[in-house]
């Protein structure tokens, strides 16, 4: 299964991920970065090819 | 946005980036508007502790999202990972607060004046540029033009410089290090550290 992964120390939450994500998987966590909803994200890679720092990540994850 | 979501008033503020500049290409106390873009996100994140202006209501980072992605200026490429690194972050928002302060020096010598206006905007700290036709005198003292013309030069700076990191990089690559969002993450950072330590 493919899912969006964030990583919360590089984020600066500014939110073109939240913004971006079709699912509205994606929220920004009390200003501090961005949560991906497990249950919701489809692993689509919009919000990857979005995020200007690099910090939010589409990875296989099989046993998920 | 993404095409098959709903458009809000607020996905439009770009255009607020653009009327901006304009407005303040005519008459430099319009710069003074800029202050809206400085106070606003600090309300955000010290009384809601959170980045909403970033991820809604900015109008700067809507306008490379504009340019970058609608109009396909950005070369959309992973900017080096510095860029975002921390030191580089609070290191640009030290450098934006110093000249911040010395252009809030500048206006304060016109107030007591020591200095005379100067009608020039300066480009990247350094290059100046004859703005005269942006002010033919008004009813307020000259310190409040002053400050019109050091409001403006940063904010154009700022800008020239998103659009410059927006068309080599990703296309919001300048939020990764805009002062105002260093600043109101640390806040926010700083707010909901104290919360969960109070939980």
């Amino acid at each position: 299964m493919r899912k969006a992964v964030n990583d919360i120390d590089r984020c600066v939450a500014c939110g073109i991920c939240n913004n971006q994500c079709p699912r509205g998987a994606i929220s920004i966590f009390k200003g501090c970065f961005a949560v991906v909803d497990e249950a919701m994200c489809v692993g689509c890679g919009i919000c990857e090819k979005a995020c200007p720092v690099g910090s939010i990540k589409v990875n296989d994850r099989r046993n998920a | 946005m993404a095409k098959n979501k709903a458009k809000h008033w607020y996905d439009y503020l770009w255009i607020w980036s653009i009327i901006y500049f304009a407005l303040g290409f005519f008459n430099i106390l319009f710069a003074w508007l800029g202050l809206i873009d400085f106070i606003v996100p600090l309300i955000f994140a010290i009384a809601g502790g959170n980045k909403n202006f970033c991820n809604r209501y900015c109008g700067r980072g809507q306008l490379f999202w504009v340019l970058g992605r609608t109009l396909k200026l950005s070369r959309k490429k992973q900017a080096p990972g510095w860029i975002s690194s921390k030191w580089f972050r609070y290191g640009f928002l030290t450098f934006f607060m110093t000249m911040f302060g010395s252009m809030i020096f500048q206006t304060y010598l016109v107030f007591a004046g020591t200095s005379s206006l100067r009608k020039v905007i300066k480009l990247f700290w350094t290059f100046k540029v004859p703005w005269k036709w942006a002010y033919n005198g008004s009813i307020f003292p000259d310190f409040v033009a002053q400050f019109g013309f050091g409001f403006y030069s940063l904010m154009l700076t700022s800008t020239l410089i998103g659009l410059i990191v927006m068309a080599l990089y990703k296309e919001r690559t300048w939020c990764t290090f805009c002062p105002m969002g260093t600043m109101t993450q640390g806040i926010c950072k700083l707010k909901a550290g104290n919360e969960l330590e109070n939980a």
